[in-house]
């Protein structure tokens, strides 16, 4: 079978696959409601999750007023406080984080940076929307019930997290166990489809080693996701049984209220592992999408091409492999066989090593970069400092030794909110600039960007710096209030005020990131369709934003890498990739991966 | 799917042909259509649901400090007074296997384009998993019957009805499904919807004889799950 990956136009191989037919919509309802064009599917998916993660934000400025003014707020019981933590953490990571990188940004960007049409079933990715949304419903549900949402912690925990002491363990637990399986079964249709895109529907010329590093990440957080999520509809299932029918999967005999209860020799321990081989490569699920997104970020706001492409992909790829194997560092106070704690310590120590690899690329990257301080590339640079930051607490944390002093206590709160709250969250912001000229045809106000930008960013640092220090000191996390506990000096009462109201103020800065979207994608103005003169394909597009269908009649054909810039010789600073090397004859053709000699065309 | 076998290039050998295959444009698997592609992916993340249910099982088997019912006496028919150990399970067991031949028949002449035999061979199959299920339904009642719930039994661990009505339900909800399919595939292929490429309702895609392999995929990665729920469950 002969294949070629072209670098010049007569290099180009006909397709190995037909075009299919897209399915073109008639009504208003087919067109923006039960839309199957993954661009429409996408802009539905960030909606919902960034309307459901305002409801978290709300949450945890109601924490925040309880720890920061503690015996002020009557309204915030102790139960509630312990449902906010709950509700707060699931949100922001499940339905927020992972829904937005891989539902929003896999759905607009994969067919776009792959050159494809559309996901290969559109009909099956928009149904995962809509099981995405009853999902949220459910939750949502979840609050107006009797008792109201489980107070369990997001890790929901057996036995707590349906013994009748925790706030929610009647209905509230139950409707979290049923959200998070419909969340699962909407995510598997939607990641089938972003994973065979990737494989087989990328468009002629578009390797592997060509796509650019955020379909990567993408890609790879999706694999993630497919192999990672079963764990956790496991778990829920088990625990939803030993709720409702009463089996004893994860309860041991325990006494509740004074009285023996009907379980009887379940185990404990056996949640807290389904839970973590979810839960651990969920920190990268969230986490490489940013990585792909901030590389691109990067290289296209610094004009430089992306330091060590391979390296960058192997990174990835080894990351996501290394994610399966580090689970239970986050159960070293569990009870669990310490001699375990010693491998799961190696190896969460390994992956720093190809995530250091990462952040060194990134600053060359920048090293002697035509660095253009847009708000994307702000926020690309918030990411990186926010990540190392988070990243190093991380190395603290992840030797048994250490964690087990530091464990349970407000350092871990800053750690985990750092390195895969706020770094994504950036990336989150950094993306949505630089890619809202594409989605909605219009410029963002540059100035509010600015404000947004620095508000947020020093905000964060305002909030969580400060928890890295009442965790030393030892404040414990998860506590409604700790008044006179003799341990802890007045200093860190005044500190848990500042850092309450900066959450507030931060929070409320988000008003201003809304508004000049809202406001921009009606009255900003036109934008160029390249305005940043980014090589990718979806910059590519002849219509912009682009229509359905992505590409007009023609799809693009593919002849360099995704990194073509300041090139010398070439007219303007950069290359897209649908350039063949005829078009720019002064310079070195075919960047990126050398071509092997079976992929030259026959002579 | 149109593909182009000029094989005017040579193909690197071993590991860098693979990798070179890989590094391609378009597609990373060759001659793989998106529908296959996908149930593979889909079989991937489903093994790992079931992987995780055995894993389970097994740590409940070994941290509750009863007894784990013997699985010979309590799997055992009798017929005419002495009790046979595991007769019925061995005979789904078979019935199982066998329906895994049927499909391979059905993917065989679905690939010839020979309606007839391939519907034949599909609704055999889909009969056979209907059997399975229905004699499973049997194993069920008479569980029931023997005082055996999710939340206890009469010989011992709590955790030994529970698991098995979970995983054993969790296949046979596997095996309904399928056999659902079965009959859909088999009224597609019946009515010749793979020969004028109809699309489907559910992936709005042209319908072709691919899907009969894409079908059986799923069913035989159902039969073999059950090995492995056999082995664990019944044997051990």
């Amino acid at each position: 079978m002969a294949y070629f990956i072209p670098t010049a136009a007569e290099d180009v191989a006909p397709a190995e696959v037909a075009e299919v037919d897209l399915y073109h919509p008639h009504s208003f309802v087919t067109k923006y409601v039960f839309s199957q064009d993954a661009k429409v599917i996408a802009i539905q998916y960030s909606f919902t999750a960034i309307a459901i993660g305002l409801v978290a934000l709300v949450l945890s400025w109601l924490m925040r007023l309880q720890l920061g003014f503690p015996d002020t707020f009557a309204f915030i019981s102790a139960e509630a406080y312990y449902q906010f933590i709950t509700m707060h953490g699931m949100i922001m990571v499940i339905y927020l984080l992972t829904a937005l990188f891989l539902g929003g940004f896999g759905n607009y960007l994969i067919p776009l940076m792959v050159g494809a049409r559309d996901m290969v079933f559109p009909y099956v990715n928009m149904l995962s929307y809509w099981i995405y949304l009853l999902a949220v419903l459910v939750l949502l549900a979840s609050m107006f019930v009797p008792g109201g949402p489980t107070g369990a912690g997001w890790t929901l925990y057996p036995p707590q997290a349906i013994l009748s002491g925790t706030p929610g363990s009647g209905a509230g637990i139950i409707l979290m166990l049923v959200s998070l399986a419909l969340f699962i079964v909407g995510f598997t249709m939607g990641g089938l489809n972003y994973v065979v895109t990737v494989l087989q529907a990328r468009t002629r010329g578009m390797s592997l080693m060509r796509m650019p590093l955020t379909v990567w990440g993408i890609f790879v957080a999706t694999i993630l996701a497919l192999l990672a999520f079963p764990a956790l509809f496991v778990g829920a299932v088990m625990m939803s049984l030993d709720k409702i029918l009463g089996t004893s999967f994860f309860m041991p005999a325990i006494v509740e209220f004074g009285e023996l209860s009907d379980y009887d020799g379940g185990s404990p321990l056996l949640f807290q592992h389904l839970f973590w081989f979810f839960g651990h490569p969920e920190v990268y699920i969230v986490a490489l999408p940013g990585f792909g997104i901030v590389s691109d970020l990067l290289a296209t706001h610094a004009r430089r091409n992306i330091f060590g492409y391979r390296m960058m992909v192997w990174a990835i790829v080894i990351i996501g492999g290394l994610s399966f194997i580090v689970w239970a560092h986050h159960m070293y106070v569990s009870g669990m066989n310490p001699y375990f704690g010693f491998f799961f310590a190696t190896t969460t120590l390994i992956i720093a090593v190809p995530t250091a690899l990462k952040v060194y690329n990134w600053i060359l990257t920048l090293w002697k970069g035509n660095i253009h301080l847009t708000i994307p590339m702000l926020f690309a640079i918030g990411f990186i400092v926010t990540f190392v930051n988070g990243g190093i607490t991380g190395l603290f944390l992840g030797n048994a030794v250490v964690d087990v002093p530091l464990s349970d206590t407000m350092f871990v709160v800053a750690h985990f909110h750092m390195v895969m709250g706020v770094a994504p969250i950036l990336v989150i912001f950094g993306a949505i600039y630089h890619w809202f000229p594409k989605i909605t045809g219009r410029m963002f106000n540059q100035t509010l960007g600015q404000i947004h930008f620095w508000v947020t960013f020093l905000g964060a640092y305002a909030i969580f710096l400060p928890l890295h220090y009442l965790g030393l000191l030892g404040v414990p996390r998860r506590y409604y209030e700790m008044s006179d506990t003799l341990f802890i000096p007045e200093s860190a009462v005044t500190l848990n005020a500042f850092v309450s109201v900066v959450a507030l103020t931060v929070g409320v800065a988000q008003v201003i990131f809304l508004f000049n979207m809202i406001w921009s994608a009606y009255k900003g103005k036109k934008a160029d369709p390249n305005p940043w003169r980014a090589t990718t394909l979806e910059w590519q597009t002849p219509e912009n934003p682009p229509a359905h269908g992505n590409f007009g009649p023609e799809l693009p054909v593919v002849y360099r890498w995704a990194y073509d810039y300041s090139v010398p010789g070439a007219k303007e600073d950069f290359i897209p990739q649908n350039v063949p090397q005829e078009e720019v004859p002064n310079t070195e053709g075919g960047l990126g991966l050398p071509m092997p000699a079976a992929h030259q065309p026959a002579e | 799917m149109a593909t182009d076998s000029g094989g005017s290039v040579a193909q690197p050998d071993g590991v860098s042909g693979f990798v070179s295959d890989w590094a391609s444009d378009q597609r990373a698997f060759k001659n793989v259509p998106w529908g296959k592609a996908m149930m593979w992916i889909f079989l991937l993340s489903d093994t790992f649901i079931f992987g995780c249910f055995l894993l389970s099982y097994m740590t409940v088997r070994m941290s509750t400090t009863e007894t784990w019912p013997n699985a010979s006496e309590v799997f055992a028919l009798s017929f005419g007074g002495e009790p046979i150990p595991l007769i019925l399970i061995a005979i789904m067991t078979f019935i199982l296997i066998t329906s895994s031949g049927t499909m391979v028949m059905a993917v065989n002449y679905g690939y010839r384009k020979a309606r007839a035999k391939t519907v034949m061979w599909l609704l055999l199959t889909a009969l056979f998993g209907a059997t399975f299920v229905g004699m499973q339904a049997v194993e069920w009642t008479k569980l029931i019957e023997d005082g055996v719930r999710p939340w206890g039994n009469p010989w011992g661990a709590p955790q030994f009805g529970s698991t098995f009505f979970m995983i054993t339900g969790f296949h046979g909800f596997h095996v309904s499904v399928g056999v659902l399919f079965l009959l859909i595939v088999a009224r597609k292929v019946w009515r010749g919807d793979f020969d004028t490429e109809k699309r489907g309702f559910f992936t709005s895609r042209k319908g072709r004889y691919e899907i009969v392999e894409t079908m059986g995929l799923y069913w035989h990665f159902v039969d073999l799950v059950w090995v492995f729920i056999f082995a664990f469950f019944y044997l051990w």
